[in-house]
């Protein structure tokens, strides 16, 4: 045999395939079924791993996925795994692995000092010691932070693919051990569409392991055949290795299918894993129980063991961990593992902590040949790296002391069983109540939520038959529900199991050699290493309340979220309290259940997925000119075009000029473009604008504020009448959605007779923005219509053929400059673009972008809502009183211009400002201060919205809102910048360039 | 993540719709005859209610229609989903 505790046979693995891996760089041997954790036990390699806090050495506890201890970092490389369980990982050839948190080895680790100090480390170690002095926190968190976290991320970019998938069906079945096997086969054959997931590879769950039966068959046999039904099921889904980790409201459930994470260095094309969002009619819950540590003092050491995780590394691993076996429990059911244990040819001890054992219990030990030490406790256990030895005393009827002398027997492994607890986690997090229960001495179900159940050990019902009957009736309740009637005969006739588990003591922790609050090692939550003295302490110092002793302890906060540890805690708070479990309560339950990757949860939505990107028909053309590129909401817009060796500035300055000078162009396709149509358009503009359409012609443009009820300017735009009962709206480009949703919120909650359609046409054009004194002779060559002054007027739109093709030209413009906005249906946008760059060679056209763009409006001093407004201005406060009407009646924020605040003096209002240096362009975002002082705070009185340098002008430029900027027109401001130098500016109109509006007019 | 009947599409999961707060809120006929105090109730109070709640909900990503959702905030539980302009039903827990 190649393996020193592997067995010659039994067990689910195959002997026939040698398996290859590394851990800590040592090659080493498994066959196809281990676990990673099975072939190190097999190898007799106990130590595993350093905890988090002291540092000390940790073995294998558990066989499944609520493992505290053996956690390791998985691979190398981009796709290294940190923190995953050895007891969970599949065994692949090649598979390398290796201890956590430990340096230099996990044999030799300096970080074990803090084990020495832990005196010194109690709860709360923290946050009583660097607090003070505030300004040293800086100082801690550095080396906290190096203190911090268990296995190492990966650095790289993760290479592995990942998908999702949104499935629906009548029953859901978490869980398949033979309770959720025989609630799944019950439902579907009575017509349900069921889904059966279980984390583990194989299905069949604890009983795979155990000497049970069902209707007369050996529990293996009987899974198999059941497990074989379903899979022949057109209407069963079966997932192995898909661990449900969320369940949230109106039954919806997430699972994680683990696809490759098995196989070796995998070159096949499938996804690494699988998240499944899962909707179905009715949830049943199987996910069975976890065994409960007992709390003694030492019992972290290497070489202890759950005794339900031994029995199952004997029967499905054929591997022995131990010879010299000793079993400490307190409850009956941990017999049957002794049972199994001997029969492999090992020595069982069994120490129970109970006064009295059972006839029955008695005889088996006597046929088995099994010593016991009843009333007696485990109090001591040594063994630096592994276990070597245990000490038992026996205790007095009270349990409060000790009786006899103390005896020291030689141990290699030792198991404990201290009941089970249902795995109520993710019955809790669909809000299902959970309650005490004092006979296990663990939280069952209670209340449940709508279309569920719950079955098996999950729900606290340890009886094997009783609970298949349940399962039974689970799975035909479930089925029947959601309108499947077909007649299901109860296949469930016998089960048996040889040794039940009934009932279990409390046991809030054992006693030890030393008192429990001082200097022993009773470990409660084994991941975060919190001992039963820091639950004490936490109680001496007020953290009474469940939330607060598991924050200030931060038992059950680790990555197995207290699977192991959560109800030994509330034990050990309930005796402290001197109150029932019950009444002591439990922290809530929150998911992923078990950890999950955040790959899984991006699934394919990630680099360009990631949010969808919007391009204009154009798009090509800027990237082959060289354009920079800025987002605006999802789209992409040119942002400048750099020639070969320009600076932003230059190429700004340069594109300033040109488009003043002679003709530039813009790609303004990507404004909001909203369709209105009905007879009640007029009406409804009447209620969205401040000012008034009613009689705007037809072939008119108009600009338009857009308010919201609390009178504050939300967005604005020129809109168009098109027709009698036809109107052309443009909004802000990243405002568009939410125009659109202000328009249909009103006209569907408001107004609801209005015979108003508002379409989004954004996409449906392509918008050149031709403008610049040539900008008329450019178009004049490319279209045979007459767009002189006189017949398309500054503010008016002409439909007309442009190089051949339909487009409506509106004269409008953001620049001050003559200018015309050519709409042509996107499929010819290319065409047409090209067609005008061509035909402006001879005028020097030139491409600009945003930036440009934002530098000949600010000349001009039109505002851009949303830089230089924030929602809390109103169109006085902007200088705009103009654009709002006085006779309408009514239109959305008209009412809250009256509100007293609104319309109060002093509000910070538009102004521009000129830089006295005439140099500094300052930050956008600077404050404007009463008075400057040293350092911060300072008094504010406006900030700055918009600054650039004018090239037209030659100096800096800048709008601000200022308190009262309205009447200090000509003051002088100060403005103090981040590297301490003041600018001084004086408050002029927000109008830099042509204020008589002769160039756009011409 | 609930499961959300639309009055015009049948039932969608939560991911295509929004909520928009209370519904029930009409906006006042003629908000020139209203007095400040009323004007600054309909543009801020809302109710709140640990019990149930009438509100207002979009699916975007679908029909895009409004419409109203009775619904219990504490069990999360949808009572009803009507049509934007129907009376404000009649709550079991009001």
């Amino acid at each position: 045999m190649i393996n020193r505790n592997r067995l010659f046979s039994g067990g689910l693995i195959d002997r026939n395939i040698l398996i290859k891996f590394k851990f800590n760089g040592k090659p080493l041997q498994g066959y196809q079924g281990d676990t990673l954790a099975s072939a190190l036990l097999a190898n007799d390699i106990h130590l595993v791993g350093r905890s988090f806090k002291y540092h000390r050495p940790r073995g294998i506890l558990t066989s499944g996925s609520e493992e505290p201890n053996a956690l390791v970092q998985l691979g190398k490389g981009a796709e290294t795994e940190p923190n995953a369980r050895a007891t969970e990982i599949e065994l692949y050839d090649g598979l390398e692995a290796s201890s956590q948190n430990c340096w230099p080895s996990v044999n030799h680790d300096i970080g074990a000092l803090n084990n020495l100090f832990s005196r010194i480390l109690p709860a709360g170690f923290y946050y009583k010691t660097f607090m003070w002095p505030p300004s040293m926190w800086m100082f801690y968190e550095y080396f906290i932070r190096r203190a911090a976290g268990l296995g190492e991320a990966p650095k790289e970019k993760n290479p592995s693919r990942y998908e999702q998938k949104f499935f629906y069906c009548d029953v859901t079945v978490v869980g398949a051990g033979v309770n959720g096997l025989t609630a799944a086969l019950t439902a579907a054959r009575a017509g349900a569409s069921v889904l059966l997931v279980d984390e583990k590879p194989e299905l069949g769950g604890y009983l795979l392991n155990a000497k049970s039966r069902i209707n007369n068959l050996d529990t293996k046999k009987w899974i198999k055949d059941t497990v074989k039904e379903l899979m022949a099921l057109e209407n069963v889904t079966v997932l192995n290795r898909t661990a449900a980790t969320g369940y949230y409201d109106y039954n919806y459930v997430t699972a994680l299918q683990k696809i490759t994470n098995h196989l070796p260095n995998s070159l096949s094309k499938q996804p690494r894993e699988r998240f499944w969002r899962i909707r179905s009619k009715e949830v049943i819950l199987a996910q069975g129980a976890f065994e409960r540590p007992l709390v003694f003092s030492g019992n972290d050491r290497p070489g202890i063991m759950m005794a339900s995780s031994a029995q199952t590394y004997v029967n499905q691993y054929g591997v022995l961990p131990g010879n010299a076996v000793t079993l400490f429990t307190n409850n009956d059911h941990a017999y049957s593992v002794a049972v199994d244990l001997i029969s492999k040819g090992a020595k069982v001890i069994i120490v129970d902590i109970r006064s009295n054992i059972s006839e029955k219990i008695r005889k088996l030990c006597e046929q088995n040949k099994i010593e016991t030490y009843i009333s007696h406790a485990v109090i001591k256990t040594d063994g630096s790296k592994k276990i070597s030895s245990i000490t038992v005393q026996e205790l007095s009827e009270d349990k409060q002391s000790f009786v006899g002398e103390a005896v020291t027997i030689g141990t290699d492994l030792l198991l404990m069983s201290g009941g089970w607890n249902p795995a109520v986690q993710l019955f809790s997090q669909s809000r299902g109540k959970l309650k005490y229960n004092d006979q296990i001495s663990s939280f069952i179900p209670d209340v449940l939520v709508d279309n569920q159940a719950v079955i098996g050990s999950n729900n606290g019902d340890f009886n094997l038959k009783q609970s298949l009957m349940s399962s039974y009736e689970a799975g035909l309740g479930a089925a029947h529900r959601t309108g499947n009637k077909q007649e299901v005969e109860n296949f469930i006739n016998d089960a048996n199991e040889p040794i039940e588990f009934i009932t279990a003591e409390v046991v809030p922790y054992v006693l030890g050699s030393k008192p429990v609050t001082h200097g022993s090692k009773h470990f409660i939550d084994f991941q975060n290493d919190v001992t039963a003295a820091d639950i004490f302490l936490a109680q001496r110092e007020g953290y009474v309340s469940v939330e607060h002793t598991k924050r200030y302890t931060t038992t059950g906060m680790a990555t197995d979220q207290g699977k192991t540890s959560n109800v030994n805690a509330l034990a050990l708070m309930s005796h402290i309290q001197q109150k029932p479990v019950g009444d002591v309560g439990h922290t809530t339950f929150r998911p992923p259940y078990v950890p999950q990757t955040f790959g899984a949860i991006a699934g394919r939505n990630v680099d360009q997925y990631f949010d969808p990107q919007r391009l204009t028909a154009i798009h090509e053309w800027h990237i082959d000119n060289g354009a920079v590129f800025e987002d605006v909401g999802q789209w992409k817009r040119p942002y400048f075009y750099p020639k070969k060796v320009e600076t932003m500035t230059e190429a700004v300055n340069r594109e300033c000029i040109a488009a003043r000078a002679s003709v530039g162009i813009l790609d303004a396709s990507t404004l909001g473009k909203i369709d209105i149509q009905g007879p009640d358009a007029a009406k409804f503009l009447n209620l969205i604008y401040t000012n008034a359409w009613s009689k705007l012609e037809i072939g008119a443009c108009r600009y338009g504020l857009m308010c919201n009820e609390h009178g504050m300017v939300f967005d604005d735009g020129v809109t168009t009448r098109l027709g009698e009962n036809h109107y052309h709206m443009t909004t802000t480009t990243g405002g568009a959605a939410r125009v659109m949703s202000w328009l249909e919120e009103f006209l569907q909650t408001e107004w609801l007779d209005m015979k108003v359609y508002c379409t989004s046409v954004t996409e449906q054009w392509t918008v050149l923005s031709i403008c610049g004194p040539n900008s008329r002779k450019l178009l004049a060559s490319l279209t045979e219509d007459d767009i002189s002054n006189e017949e398309l007027p500054y503010m008016r739109m002409k439909e007309a053929k442009v190089c051949g093709v339909d487009a409506r030209i509106f004269r409008i413009s953001f620049t001050g400059e003559l200018s015309f906005e050519i709409n042509v249906s996107a499929r010819y946008g290319r065409y047409v673009w090209d067609k005008v760059i061509e035909a402006g060679k001879k005028f020097n056209i030139t491409p600009y972008g945003t930036e440009t763009m934002h530098v000949l409006r600010a000349e001009k001093g039109f505002i851009i809502v949303g830089q230089d407004t924030d929602g809390s201005a109103t169109p006085s406060d902007l200088n705009m009183d103009w654009i709002v009407s006085k006779k309408k009646e009514d239109f959305l924020g008209k009412r809250s211009f009256l509100r007293p605040d609104t319309a109060k003096n002093g509000r910070k209002q538009l102004v521009g400002l000129l830089i006295n240096d005439k140099k500094t362009v300052v930050p956008e975002g600077s404050h404007i201060v009463e008075e400057v002082s040293k350092q911060p705070p300072m008094k504010m009185e406006g900030h700055i919205t918009s600054s650039y340098f004018s090239p037209t002008l030659g100096h800096p430029i800048a709008m601000a809102m200022l308190k009262n900027g309205k009447a200090r027109n000509g003051d002088l401001v100060k403005i103090p910048l981040m590297n301490g130098k003041v600018v001084e500016a004086t408050v002029t109109e927000n109008v830099f360039y042509d204020k008589a509006g002769a160039r756009q007019n011409d | 993540m609930f499961v959300i009947k639309c009055p015009y599409c049948g039932e969608r999961d939560q991911t295509e719709f929004s909520c928009h707060g209370e519904s029930h809120i009409a906006r006042p006929e003629n908000p020139n005859e209203v007095g400040d105090v009323e004007w600054g109730k309909y543009l801020f109070f809302r109710s709140n209610p640990k019990g149930m709640h009438y509100e207002r909900w979009t699916h975007d990503h679908g029909c895009r229609r409004w419409f109203n959702v009775q619904r219990h905030t504490v069990t999360d539980k949808i009572m009803q989903t009507y049509k934007m302009g129907q009376p404000k039903p009649k709550g079991i827990n009001d």
